[in-house]
């Protein structure tokens, strides 16, 4: 087998969602078939649905890709001849609306290489900040009108400037990359992906405040994220580039031990200094007193991602980019009932119309709302969807940016078992410290169980709505003042599907285990005895009718069904 | 020190290097024992009572010895959204473990995670760290049936 002449090199999408759907095998074949062209490694170009995805880069620069790419001998042949089949082309639509620019490398270079960041630009942004005066690169982070992509959404240029202006011995710079959302794969990506990228904007915060000591907080779940920032920062070190002003940097890993919580700025501090995780009252600002007391300043990994861009283009060129309020892109991590679930980079101010139905796919006939911000967001509804996408529109919903989690929810989910599932989350990554966090989650996850299974009273309804703002009121941390958020939201959007749970036993979208039943439709059925092997109780006698006594809801006749004669409905 | 936690010494031996210290334990270890408490506790001058507080904690320490294959079922938004109960409750059906528990055989652990990271192709489940996508019952029960025939 000889490859395409034309075929300069092959990129394989390695990061980790690649390696899930099952690039590792592919890049072996390639490896061992593609004879003396080579086969580099990349990240992630965040069209996670047509993993593995590999790239045939051609002679004169151009690309062609191939998705959903198998491992055996016929597809890899394809490959090499550079064959039509299998061809994948980035949706029209989605390159249109895409801004890619934080995310620009990622994909397009081995991550772990050093030249091949350097050689697409990589450090320009430091080489011109070292250049400038310190508290010139501040005020260039503040022209860029750069705000904090963890969520939170603070100024970071002011930010930088706290630290800046401090007198200390030594000053510290955090990465927080304890990505905690479930739902949320920014952050990972760009480690993976870009390395290098993250770093070279810590260096650049490092000089613009006088920061000595840098830590990059991460996911212990995040194994190639760690060990990818691991190469880079050698290979920092092994070029000197970790001395900024005459004095060296210390560059430093942890890993967190996996405490959502832990994304709070004083938790994550707590939790760097070896203690429990829980935060503290604020102020002292950590600017004012940080890691072991000493100034401390904490962005997050997306946000540090954007630093370079800014001190390469400068200030100004970036606001030209978004909104009033928030300017540059955001980078969205697209899931849920979509057809293109994926990362998608796009500018502030775009709709959520263009997000979900144009980049995403989604059938506009069965999407229900979206959920911004996981499980400290809220649900927005498809009737709201031409709701710009910038800070100040979506908290205006009672929803939040977040870090960038995007779940689509689809017309069969039910939005009360959405906001027990977050309950759920949030009640147990609750620290503990404040009462009404600790305790108020636990009795609204508590008032959520009830009314999913079929127990709840109007008076369950109220206590919700009562409870939400106390606990908002009543705790220190970001974790209990958005806690609630999830069950605000449904109850303002969806309350209709609260009372239908409760006063006639209704779930609309037939997912609460405890109304249904499952019904077989004998005119549909055609008697190949599926469902019966499949039921895991026997549920399912040989007339094929199905004892609702015995079934556990499992759906697995559902999905066995080929003609879909078996399907959830009202009980009694 | 005992010998047999003199990995430790690799670490430097200050407090914030805690939670390091208790990661490199229960990386040799696949878990944090009693005895290795009081290892830890030695090595950085904190009393064990603090130890276990942190332990405790953070949801990544284990303190009971996990099977040979470790099973992490990810109940992140988009895994749920779904259908990550169903698989919650094939795994359990298959392996007859709850989470957090280890089969008596040692075999199988189990626990469900927040989020593995690859929310675009849930549901989504690791076993010893491998990841496999886009689970439904056919591929969740013959992806352990192969595991427990190894």
């Amino acid at each position: 087998m000889s490859t395409n002449a034309a075929i300069k090199m092959f990129r394989v999408g390695m990061a980790s969602c690649g390696i899930a759907a099952g690039a590792e095998p592919v890049m072996q074949k390639l490896v061992e078939q593609a004879g003396s062209v080579p086969v580099e490694p990349t990240g992630c170009l965040g069209h996670c649905y047509a993993e593995p995805l590999v790239e045939a880069v051609l002679n004169d620069g151009s690309s062609v890709f191939y998705g959903n790419v198998k491992e055996d001998d016929a597809s890899i042949a394809n490959i090499l001849a550079l064959g039509e089949k299998g061809r994948f082309v980035i949706p029209a639509v989605r390159k249109a609306k895409e801004l890619v620019k934080v995310l620009a490398l990622a994909g397009r270079i081995n991550p772990t290489r050093f030249e091949d960041y350097v050689a697409n630009g990589g450090y320009a942004g430091l080489k011109r900040a070292l250049a400038m005066a310190p508290d010139a690169v501040v005020n260039e982070v503040k022209l860029s009108g750069l705000r904090g992509r963890g969520g939170g959404g603070f100024p970071t240029g002011n930010k930088w400037s706290f630290l800046a202006a401090k007198k200390a011995d030594q000053k510290i710079l955090i990465c927080n990359a304890d990505e905690g959302d479930p739902g949320a794969f920014m952050d990972r990506s760009l480690m993976e992906s870009a390395p290098h990228q993250v770093l070279e904007g810590m260096l650049i915060g490092a000089y613009a405040t006088g920061a000595t000591k840098l830590f990059i907080y991460c996911r212990a779940e995040y194994p190639m994220a760690i060990k990818h920032l691991n190469i880079a920062i050698k290979q920092i070190y092994d070029h000197k580039l970790n001395v900024v002003n005459g004095r060296e940097l210390e560059i430093i890993i942890k890993e967190g031990a996996g405490a959502f919580v832990c994304g709070e700025e004083t938790a994550l501090i707590a939790s760097l200094e070896g203690q429990r995780g829980t935060p503290r009252f604020r102020p002292p600002f950590p600017t004012d007193k940080g890691w072991m007391g000493y100034p401390s300043m904490i962005n997050n990994v997306e946000t540090y991602g954007n630093i370079p861009l800014i001190l390469r283009d400068g200030g100004a060129e970036f606001a030209k980019v978004g909104t009033e309020g928030s300017k540059g892109t955001k980078i969205f991590a697209l899931a849920g009932d979509l057809k293109f679930p994926g990362l998608v980079e796009v500018p502030m101010g775009i709709t959520l119309r263009e997000i979900v139905f144009e980049i995403g796919g989604a059938d506009p006939e069965k999407v229900k709302a979206v959920q911004t911000g996981g499980p400290s967001g809220g649900c927005i509804p498809v009737e709201l969807f031409d709701t710009p996408v910038d800070y100040d529109s979506l908290r205006s919903l009672g929803a939040i940016m977040g870090s960038g989690g995007l779940i689509v929810i689809g017309k069969d989910r039910c939005m009360v078992e959405t906001a027990r599932y977050f309950l759920n989350f949030t009640h147990r990554e609750s620290c503990g410290k404040c009462t009404f966090c600790r305790v108020g989650t636990t009795r609204m996850f508590e008032t959520l169980e009830r009314i999913v299974a079929g127990n709840g009273t109007m008076e369950d309804l109220d206590f919700l709505a009562d409870i939400g703002p106390k606990i908002k009121a009543g705790s220190l941390c970001g974790l209990g003042q958005t806690a609630p958020n999830p069950v605000l939201a449904t109850l303002r959007y969806y309350r209709h599907e609260y009372e239908a749970h409760v006063k006639d036993h209704y779930c609309e979208a037939m997912q609460c285990n405890s109304m249904v039943k499952l019904s077989l439709d004998q005119s549909k059925c055609v008697k190949c005895r599926l469902c019966i092997k499949t039921c895991p109780v026997g549920a399912i006698s040989d007339d094929f009718v199905i004892d609702n006594t015995k079934c556990t809801r499992c759906n697995s006749c559902l999905s066995s069904c080929p003609k879909k004669a078996i399907t959830r409905v009202k009980k009694g | 020190m005992e010998k047999k936690y003199g990995f430790l010494e690799k670490i430097d031996r200050e407090p914030s290097n805690l939670i390091k210290g208790l990661q490199a334990v229960q990386g040799v270890e696949g878990f944090v024992s009693d005895e290795s408490i009081k290892a830890v506790s030695e090595y950085f001058g904190i009393p064990e009572v603090e130890i276990e507080g942190v332990l405790s904690f953070y949801a990544q320490f284990k303190r009971v010895k996990p099977g040979k294959y470790k099973v992490s079922l990810c109940d992140g938004t988009a895994c749920h959204i779904k259908g990550s109960t169903l698989v919650h409750n094939w795994v359990c059906g298959e392996l007859g473990i709850k989470d957090g528990e280890t089969d008596k055989d040692g075999n199988f652990s189990l626990e469900t995670v927040a989020c593995l990271g690859c929310c675009s192709l849930a549901p989504v489940m690791s076993v010893n760290g491998r990841v496999y996508a886009k689970l439904d019952r056919k591929t969740t029960t013959k992806i352990l049936k192969e595991y427990a025939s190894k």
